[in-house]
């Protein structure tokens, strides 16, 4: 029954971190980029529901919305601000290191705006916790919402990308910046188009994360950012559905590291378990090894 | 210049002092008395009118009354100054009244330096301090090298008593872990216990490793042992259902009340609930912003002192230290009261008088420091070994509708 328990905990963990991914991939697929400020966005679209909802006492659902344009209007304005310019630049080091800033950056002020001191997050799901088998396994109203809003994100994504005009320009840019402009793609406006998609996607994980892990700080968006970012990579950098299994991939072994191996070096399997996939499929999970045309 | 003349005065008074006991035939004092010759005879007149200076035993304290740590100086300072009046008021030690100095070392180990070294050249005899662990390791090589005695009131870390004239009046960090042992055992609060603890932190993990040991001789068993690090430290679900699965009756966390406060959410929505108890890092559980209070309802932690304790001697404290300062005194005062009366008792046991010189007074202290007992409000018959560790019961608070309460 235990197993059971780690399994739906690490399922549910891993639909946060595949949320995450989501926007770590979709920028790196368009923008060729790894935007480390994702994690900080998160943290962002936290302390904008907790205003919303603990210190201005409005419901939890304006918290979210508000939540998700303060992250989209936010994710915009680095692209903007910080990586546009730089997207030209002769080394694909300046907007990497770019990026760092951005992160250091929104965990500074948020430091300077809600100082260090721990805050505690109202959950928003008020779904009462499920209880199976006379009561041995229960699954709680985070986690059940979790694993339903990943679900429902990646199928949203997947059908928008494949389906929409916007999402076809999206994989058009993805393959060949050039070209696509060619055709008469707005280029720009598609690698704006994804930052707002991945930053909206951020606050949403952000909500969630922080509704099942109620605790608040300005570095909440650091750790889980780079276990996204591993996810991604697990997955495949620039697959959509690749972000999808290695974050849930990763958030089961996570869980199963700590209860079967050890509860201290569960970050150590993890990213063993990284090296490893690499080791044996560099391109990860689902990603596609693209030849370079000369 | 008023404050230099009332400074003056004190020394020569006490040079004057020690000229009288010249006269009796007191080679040690003699040497003393000749050392500041030139003052006795300017001041002899003066003070002859003020008789509580013609002897006094010079203490001093150092700890931070200005800057982020303030609220712990400010406390010391008062509380051991309440302390100072109290045994004034009552005679003194050994008949001779007390001096008390403190001085502000802003939490910064290099100032705390300063500080000391301001003190002694004042004549301080005796070091009550400082407050908190880096100046105290850093103040307590001077000390030892002056051989001066020195008892901390809160400097936890090992290192502040590393030296043998120091000793401290709290529980240093490692053995706040075999004092939990010793209390959940004798109280018999469960007989199955789980750990959750942080591996990458110094302090957890050090609680952690005295509490297991302490743990082999008291009549429980430590079911789970569940660690977790600084860099993973929001997901508990698997520590809590192990020892939810083992039958763990009481979950000893030896952490801060951040990790702590996420234990006690997630415990709920899992439905365990077994008794939580933790040490002084779980002080502040209560005011993490926003925290729904009612989690922590019942979680107990060792804490050396509750405000609100009926114990008479706690009861006179808190209503005197309200009266005086406004405010309700918190461990920190506590500890510095009891401090202050410690020095009084080892005192009292050495017979050590206000011309004695402070490496005199040391190796009288040292060896006194030993042999009391002292009932105080940090706890009930309180001895010291020579290691400078206090010995006594464990006192825990339990929160009960919100507030910490003496258990």
């Amino acid at each position: 029954m235990s197993f059971i328990s780690y399994l739906i905990n690490g399922i549910s963990l891993g639909s946060v971190y595949a949320i995450i991914a989501l926007g770590y991939t979709m920028v790196y697929g368009i923008a060729k980029m790894l935007n480390f400020a994702h994690g900080d966005v998160i943290m962002v679209g936290g302390f904008a529901v907790f205003t919303i909802v603990s210190t201005l006492g409005l419901p939890p659902v304006l918290g979210i919305l508000v939540a998700v344009v303060v992250c989209t209007a936010l994710g915009m304005l680095i692209e903007r601000v910080a990586y546009k310019p730089l997207r030209n630049a002769s080394s694909p080091l300046a907007v990497l290191i770019t990026a760092i800033g951005v992160s250091y950056l929104l965990q500074n002020v948020a430091l300077l705006i809600f100082g260090a001191n721990t805050k505690s997050f109202t959950s928003v799901v008020t779904i009462s916790p499920l209880k199976l088998a006379d009561g041995q396994l229960i699954i709680s109203g985070e986690t059940i919402v979790t694993i339903i809003a990943g679900i429902i994100i990646m199928v949203c994504l997947t059908l928008f990308v494949n389906k929409s005009k916007a999402g076809q320009a999206m994989l058009a840019v993805s393959e060949d910046k050039g070209a696509a402009q060619l055709m008469g793609i707005n280029v720009n406006g598609t690698i704006a188009l994804t930052f707002a998609i991945g930053s909206a996607l951020a606050a949403v994980a952000g909500v969630l994360l922080c509704s099942a892990y109620p605790s608040l700080t300005p570095y909440t968006g650091a750790m889980p950012g780079i276990k996204a970012f591993v996810a991604a990579v697990f997955g495949g950098i620039g697959s959509i559905p690749g972000a999808m299994i290695g974050g849930i991939l990763l958030g089961i072994i996570e869980i199963l590291g700590k209860a079967y191996i050890s509860s201290q070096m569960a970050d150590a399997i993890v990213f063993a378990v990284l090296i490893v996939v690499l080791l044996v499929k560099p391109t990860g999970i689902l990603g596609k090894n693209i030849q370079e045309k000369v | 210049m008023k404050k230099f003349n009332k400074v003056m005065s004190v020394v020569m008074a006490s040079a004057m002092a020690a000229a009288l006991f010249a006269g009796c035939g007191n080679a040690d004092a003699g040497t003393q008395a000749a050392d500041s010759e030139p003052a006795t005879e300017s001041v002899a007149s003066e003070a002859g009118g003020d008789s509580a200076a013609a002897g006094a035993f010079k203490i001093g304290g150092i700890g931070p009354t200005t800057g982020s740590a303030a609220v712990y100086g400010v406390a010391v300072q008062n509380a051991a100054q309440l302390a100072v009046d109290e045994i004034n008021a009552a005679g003194g030690i050994n008949g001779v009244p007390i001096e008390f100095k403190f001085e502000d070392d802003e939490c910064d180990a290099e100032k705390s330096v300063n500080a000391y070294n301001t003190l002694k050249d004042w004549g301080m005899q005796m070091l009550m301090g400082t407050v908190t662990s880096g100046c105290s390791v850093a103040v307590s090589e001077n000390t030892a090298q002056d051989n001066m005695f020195q008892l901390t009131p809160s400097g936890s870390s090992v290192d502040c008593v590393k030296y043998d004239n120091a000793f401290r009046v709290c529980f240093s960090d490692p053995n706040q872990g075999a004092a939990s042992a010793l209390y959940i055992g004798e109280n018999a609060i469960a007989s199955k216990i789980a750990v959750i603890y942080d591996s990458s932190d110094i302090y957890s993990s050090g609680i952690y490793e005295k509490f297991t040991a302490e743990a082999a001789n008291q009549p429980f068993e430590i079911v789970s042992a569940e660690a977790f690090t600084a860099d993973n430290k929001t997901d508990f679900s698997v520590q809590l259902q192990k020892a939810k699965d083992a039958g763990a009756e009481l979950v000893f966390l030896p952490i801060y009340y951040t990790e702590a406060s996420l234990i006690l959410s997630q415990a709920s929505t899992m439905g365990y609930s077994p008794i939580f108890f933790g040490c002084d890092g779980l002080d502040g559980i209560l005011n993490v912003e926003n925290f729904d209070t009612s989690l922590a309802e019942g979680v107990m932690l060792l804490t050396p002192f509750a405000a609100d304790a009926e114990d008479e001697l706690t009861k006179n404290f808190v209503t005197t230290y309200k009266e005086k300062f406004g405010d309700t005194p918190n461990q920190f005062a506590a500890d510095a009261y009891d401090a202050i009366y410690a020095i009084k008792a080892a005192g009292e046991k050495a017979g050590i008088t206000p011309d004695m010189d402070m490496s005199a007074i040391c190796e009288a202290m040292k060896g006194a420091m030993t042999e009391i007992t002292l009932d105080g409000l940090t706890g009930v018959g309180m001895t010291w070994d020579a290691s400078g560790e206090p010995n006594k019961a464990p006192k825990a608070v339990q929160i009960k509708d919100g507030v910490y309460t003496a258990m």
